[in-house]
């Protein structure tokens, strides 16, 4: 039967938009893997207590209210601390370039904004399950710069 | 499978909970395993005063995930440690899921309560049944553990889905209004197993009617018959009652036979759904290079 991969599509913070991740969540699905949606307007811990009851090995996180900046590190930051270092967390939604570097930094993976193909998402997960230490607390700073 | 890992759950780490489950659902740990390393004996805990396990079944949309929200919430305060198995279909096509019942569950959310209550996912995957084979090692696992209740919530069955039998000690059947008229009521299927019946969405028009139906049609049978109650997930009412009366609800008794055809039904689908051969056999059986019964015999062997 082998391992199924699962992973978490959320929403954090203030932001009803949600048209994003259910396309990616789709995609996922339809790829074979499992998904776990959150819903609307997480908290950082709700998330990652969802991450961790769920034992999902990736985490997407999904913003389009212009507060990436605050909210993708301090989910990464909880994940930390609650011992989920092999956790991957990827983003997306409006996220401008000029922020991008800095998410990578505190643990992103991969940043997805809008007109990705879904095709290159599940590529993403594909390298980024086969590479042992990319995980949000691992030594790793590998991170996904297109196809 | 580590033993650690399972020892780190019953310490109560809620990951390596998480971890364990996967690996059963994985098959990279077997359920006696785990018990022996958590020292429980395994013995088959089904008495029929004290209820371990709840399925929550019912149709698409008819609102048990709202329900069972409310009701476990209502447990958890009153003490109670409630572990939720919410079982969502994969693609037969795929293998693929979305699991979204998480969505409409508010319990986990709070901060006096979570710690409570464990909410798991799961996926059907291969079985054909609205509660996978799995699903009862699972309990057994959250049981030993020392979860005191463990609540399954189906995938949206239809008239005759009736496999969460096999796994769960209590059968609750949720319905909402407008779900036919009195003849409905009287078809065999699974009102027959309910050891409770709960009609949602009684703030709408034609709740209580199919309520007084569905008590009418129990009242022309044999033996005891199920409560019927009526609730909405939505405003609350009927709620608090409707978690009084499961959280002690004797079993009707009427179906063990049936119970146990479905938990031998079950253990079929799941030595079948195991065999390491069954996807080769698949893609003879889709070329028409062998025929069913023949399959089958292979199977067996």
């Amino acid at each position: 039967m082998g391992t199924m991969i699962r992973v978490v599509v959320a929403k954090p913070g203030l932001d009803g938009h949600d048209r994003g991740a259910k396309v990616v969540a789709r995609a996922l699905r339809d790829a074979g893997h499992e998904v776990i949606y959150t819903g609307l307007r997480r908290t950082a811990s709700q998330i990652v207590e969802t991450v961790r009851d769920e034992d999902a090995s990736f985490l997407g996180l999904s913003s389009l209210s212009g507060a990436h900046s605050h909210l993708f590190p301090k989910v990464c930051e909880e994940l930390r601390n609650a011992g989920l270092n092999d956790v991957i967390v990827f983003g997306g939604g409006i996220i401008p370039t000029t922020d991008r570097q800095a998410l990578f930094s505190c643990g992103i993976k991969a940043i997805f904004g809008p007109g990705t193909s879904t095709a290159e998402i599940l590529k993403f997960i594909e390298v980024a399950i086969e590479l042992d230490d990319v995980g949000v607390g691992e030594s790793n700073d590998w991170y996904w710069q297109g196809d | 499978m580590n033993a650690d890992t399972v020892l780190a759950a019953k310490g109560g780490c809620r990951r390596s909970l998480a971890r364990t489950i996967s690996a059963l659902e994985n098959h990279t740990l077997n359920i006696d395993e785990a018990l022996s390393i958590i020292g429980d004996d395994n013995s088959s805990k089904l008495q029929e005063s004290h209820w371990e396990t709840m399925a929550i079944t019912g149709a698409p949309g008819v609102g048990k995930s709202c329900l069972v929200d409310k009701i476990i919430s209502h447990w958890a305060s009153q003490g109670k440690k409630i572990a939720l198995l919410a079982v969502d279909p994969s693609s037969s096509r795929t293998g693929g899921a979305l699991l979204g019942d998480r969505v409409r569950l508010s319990v986990v959310d709070d901060i006096m309560l979570k710690d409570m209550v464990y909410v798991r996912s799961i996926a059907t995957r291969k079985s054909s049944s609205s509660v996978p084979a799995i699903v009862s090692d699972i309990v057994k696992l959250l049981v030993a553990l020392g979860w005191d209740r463990v609540v399954i919530e189906t995938v949206g069955a239809g008239q005759s889905e009736v496999r969460c039998a096999a796994i769960a000690d209590r059968i609750v059947v949720v319905e909402g209004p407008a779900r036919g008229d009195g003849i409905q009521a009287e078809k065999a299927g699974l009102l027959e197993l309910a050891d409770a019946v709960i009609v949602n969405k009684s703030d709408m028009a034609g709740a209580r009617k199919h309520a007084d139906e569905i008590k009418e049609s129990f009242e022309l049978g044999i033996g005891q018959s199920p409560p019927v109650i009526l609730t909405s997930a939505l405003t609350g009412d009927g709620c608090l009652m409707a978690s009084d009366v499961l959280l002690n609800l004797q079993s009707t008794g009427r179906s063990s036979k049936a119970r146990w055809r479905e938990r031998l039904l079950s253990r079929l689908e799941q030595r079948i759904l195991k065999n390491p051969q069954l996807d080769s056999l698949l893609s003879s059986l889709a070329s028409g290079s062998i025929e069913l019964d023949e399959a089958l015999n292979k199977l067996n062997n």
